[in-house]
């Protein structure tokens, strides 16, 4: 049976309750018990960090060079926080709420209403460790609003507050390294957990550099990994974020939480053709001043700027006016969609839509300005280039990010657009104090299936993977270690060390032995398609099981003509990469299969048997109200274990947005 | 904007490890879409020698997107290639033309070892951080977010200076290999902050002294750092760090 271990209680005295109850660890016996971290992202860094200056003895890995350049530095518009310095009435219950419903009533209340908690903490924190907020002339902090929600609380530095987040979590980390409490080992990937009389005690590890495999012990082990957007192929993750650390914690016991639950984000750079080999994400922030649009007339030849404004399309506005370009993501994904398959697309592919600021640029900021200047009758020349210093100031590195990329200048003509993956809702199932069902592992942050239930609102990543690893996993870890105390450091020769690195071992030696014709890249491709054209944006149950049966035969291929050039003993990139997408072939069948239980449609899980008349996504409580967490069962097989939702607090409603 | 495809020479700097002898190799490139990002245009030169049954040439890259800093090519003489601020990973091709001959190397300091091909080892910039490059504030209660006001002009320089991603562009491009841009960059991101002025005198001190130890050469104000940092990170900030440093140095009790 799934125990989500959550404290009983009214829900906002929960996480108090536990704090005030859990077990302790003394500050003597912290320095007895050493913890792995794996990642070192915002949740493995700021738990790294946290638990250093706790005391305990922490290794973390990180396959990049530096710890500093984990994927959660590439978020873009912010961190949501319910400080409420707006006065718009924010509250830890109105986050609590938006998040909720947001993630279309498939997350855990108690779970949700704690990140909600600690989100103030956060913003106190990271300020004090310099992190660059954009501030207000009067010198307070200045806020944004992102999707889904009717209040300012997302908190930013430009569009690199992942960076700064980051960099402030990473400068703590190496604060412990220095002072000895925290040893990092950067180009080096976890490639096994190590699992003693039930509990996880260890990792094997591989040297990227020299290709050793290297044993490591723990009394714990922490997977701060990040997401599986990758098994796309192409998505807005970083070239080397995958699902390996995660998928090999999974076929040791831990179960997968709905793994189906994607985020396909609306603001994307389009696809440009067969090249291409990632993509590009334009800020949500940017929906506060771009609006969306097509032309109202099917394959319009005319240059944007040529279009009249009666003859565009504000599909969101239109279709949701209480929160029109600012609906979340998922619903804001298909919309484009359904405008781009009904013909109204835009570009060369026809693929993509307008998200034009010219009326913002003109009319919120080049008014606003021409007014603080006493410029009381402005030309239009004069708005636009007073409006372009604001939009610069808040956007400036994404217009020259797109412009860089597509060439064009976004301050002239409106960006095209177009839906990509961006981001995993599902992960490793965790019960409140983020421990899979193996004793003593965890997950954090995006690794974990998380607080986001169907669909993720923006700016709240980065507040899970720092509610994770800052103040959460402090308390939670501690509630473990204290029954752990006499439990001395386990010598990496004993067996299981032995027989989990032989495992690791002959993996590598089977994948270099194959010496087919086909290279790694060429079978990530095909997964990538056969997920996105049958796992994406719309799922139906046919798709599906035509899915697995090509995702199966893809694997056998894999397995018998990949091509991996090199040696085993040295830096191979070609090797790194067989390994994960290995990973990423077994991971897509698992959603597929999930995604074909789960016969209702739910935030970003679009199951086209299961819409409104409308065409929005419709839930269906009665079968699917749970949690799916799937146990590895032996290839291909897999048993589905039900974790039953609660709502006491948050009544289920079909969401609106209108 | 107007597409084209372009056949291409390149001459890459191939290294099998730390210890071996490098040297150029010559590549032909063909059907090149000027859509391409310049590390695109390597993924495809890759899977031609993997189906050849050559080793693929190793670099470094993760983000894609201009934000990580892994990348780290000396293209032509530059690092990350012609374009202003900007990385190799955000290069496209439309900055090159049918016919070109491009030369890519590693970033060359001594500070900076090659580990392959084109990949290099900046530990020394985690080690300079590690020295003090950060608020000795642990994991707690800290005042509120708005309990200290910061003064506009100061945080977006703070921001403008903390935006530095650690790619290593300023070492790389600095004819005797300082890292004094890098360093500022930090000193001044965090001293122009009320909540890292306690520290920002021995910070100073410590960052210097490890970025001596790591081997990294003196600045001579040439100012190519600045020229070719991708996050524009100014030179200013070398005049904020040395003030720092000569304040530091002057008040230090245990000289």
């Amino acid at each position: 049976m799934l125990d989500s271990k959550i404290p009983a209680g009214p829900l906002e005295e929960k996480w108090t309750y536990y704090k005030g109850h859990c077990k302790l660890v003394n500050p003597a016996n912290k320095r007895k018990l050493e913890i792995i971290v794996v990642g070192t992202g915002l949740a493995g860094a700021s738990a790294a960090a946290s638990l250093g200056e706790l005391g305990y003895k922490v290794k973390a890995f990180c396959f990049q060079d530096s710890p500093r350049r984990a994927h959660s530095i590439a978020a873009q518009g912010g961190i949501n926080a319910a400080k409420n310095y707006q006065n718009d009435g924010d509250s830890v219950f109105r986050l609590f709420y938006d998040t909720i419903k947001g993630g279309d009533y498939r997350a855990r209340e108690g779970n949700v209403h704690r990140l909600a908690e600690v989100s103030v903490n956060i913003i106190d924190q990271c300020v004090a460790q310099g992190v660059p907020f954009a501030r207000e002339y009067g010198g307070l902090l200045n806020n944004r609003s992102f999707g889904g929600t009717q209040v300012k609380r997302t908190f930013y530095a430009a569009g690199q507050t992942g960076q700064q987040l980051l960099i402030g979590a990473y400068q703590a980390l190496e604060r412990q390294e220095a002072l000895g409490n925290v040893q990092v080992y950067s180009r080096h990937e976890m490639l096994e957990v190590v699992i003693i009389d039930g509990k996880a005690r260890g990792i094997i590890a591989r040297n990227l550099v020299t290709g050793k495999l290297e044993r490591h012990f723990g009394h714990a082990v922490l997977l701060c990994s990040g997401g599986y957007g990758n098994v796309f192929y192409l998505s807005t993750n970083a070239m080397g974020s995958n699902v390996t650390a995660a998928w090999k914690a999974h076929k040791q016991g831990a179960y997968f939480g709905n793994p189906c639950f994607t985020q396909i984000h609306p603001t994307c750079i389009p696809v440009s053709g067969d090249h291409q080999s990632k993509l590009t994400l334009m800020s949500e922030s940017l929906r506060n001043d771009g609006r969306i649009w097509v032309p109202k007339q099917k394959n319009d030849p005319r240059k944007p700027n040529d279009i009249p404004e009666e003859e565009r399309d504000y599909y969101l506005e239109r279709r949701y006016p209480a929160f029109g370009n600012l609906v979340p993501r998922d619903v804001a994904s298909r919309a484009a969609k359904e405008r781009c398959d009904a013909g109204y697309g835009v570009g060369t592919t026809k693929q993509a839509v307008y998200l034009d600021f010219r009326f913002n640029l003109i009319n919120k900021y080049g008014r606003a300005e021409a007014n603080k200047l006493g410029i009381h009758n402005p030309d239009e020349a004069t708005l636009v280039r007073l409006g372009k210093e604001v939009v610069k100031e808040e956007y400036g590195n994404l217009f020259d990010m797109y412009e860089k990329i597509t060439g064009e200048n976004p301050y002239e003509v409106p960006m095209r657009i177009y839906p990509a993956v961006h981001y995993t809702m599902g992960g490793l199932w965790v019960d409140y104090e983020l421990m899979t069902t193996v004793k003593g592992l965890y997950a954090l942050g995006e690794a974990n299936f998380s607080d986001h239930g169907a669909n993720r609102l923006g700016a709240s990543a980065l507040m899970q993977g720092l509610a994770d690893g800052y103040f959460v996993i402090p308390y939670t870890i501690g509630n473990y270690l204290a029954d752990d105390i006499a439990t001395k450091p386990i010598p990496t020769n004993h067996e299981a060390f032995e027989a989990a690195e032989k495992a690791v071992s002959d993996r590598i030696n089977t994948l270099m032995s194959i010496k087919g014709k086909q290279s790694v890249e060429s079978f990530h491709k095909r997964l990538g398609k056969i997920m996105w054209e049958k796992c994406g944006m719309a799922r139906n149950a046919q798709g599906l099981q035509e899915a697995i049966q090509e995702i199966r035969a893809l694997r056998k291929e894999f397995w018998s003509d990949v091509r991996i050039p090199g040696e085993i003993a040295e830096m191979n990139p070609e090797l790194d990469k067989a390994g994960r997408v290995a990973d990423f072939i077994e991971l897509g069948e698992l959603m597929c299969l999930d995604a074909l239980n789960r016969n209702e449609s739910c935030g970003g899980h679009f199951r086209e048997e299961s819409q409104t008349e409308e065409g929005e996504a419709k839930r269906d409580d009665s079968q699917y109200m749970y949690a799916a967490a799937w146990e590895f069962k032996g290839e291909s097989n897999w048993e589905l274990h039900k974790e039953n939702l609660e709502f006491e607090v948050a009544k289920p409603t079909q969401r609106s947005y209108k | 904007m107007e597409h084209y495809t372009m056949n291409l020479t390149l001459k890459v700097w191939r290294q099998k490890n730390a210890t071996s002898q490098g040297s150029f190799e010559t590549y032909q490139v063909r059907n090149i879409s000027s859509e391409m990002s310049f590390l695109e245009m390597f993924d495809v030169l890759n899977e031609e020698l993997i189906h050849e049954g050559k080793e693929p040439i190793a670099f470094d890259h993760d983000c894609r997107e201009g934000i990580c800093g892994m990348c780290s090519m000396y293209i032509n003489g530059r690092p990350h290639g012609p374009w202003e601020a900007n990385t190799t990973c955000q290069l496209h091709m439309r900055a090159f033309k049918d016919g070109d001959t491009i030369v890519v190397e590693p970033w060359r300091a001594n500070a900076f070892p090659v580990i392959k091909d084109l990949t290099v080892d900046r530990s020394a910039f985690d080690r300079i951080i590690q020295a003090g490059g950060y608020i000795s504030v642990n994991t707690g209660s800290p005042v509120d977010a708005n309990a200290i006001p910061v003064e506009k002009e100061k945080a977006d320089m703070a921001f403008a200076a903390a935006a530095c991603i650690g790619c290593g562009a300023c070492v790389a491009a600095c004819k005797n290999s300082s890292a004094l841009l890098f360093v500022s960059a930090k000193v001044s991101h965090l001293a122009l902050l009320p909540q890292g002025a306690p520290e920002r005198r021995t910070r100073a001190l410590n960052m210097v002294a490890q970025m001596d130890k790591e081997g990294f050469g003196s600045c001579t104000n040439t100012g190519a750092c600045e020229a070719v940092c991708p996050k524009e990170i100014s030179i200013t900030n070398i005049a904020r760090l040395n003030s720092e440093f000569t304040l530091a140095g002057l008040l230090s009790s245990n000289k």
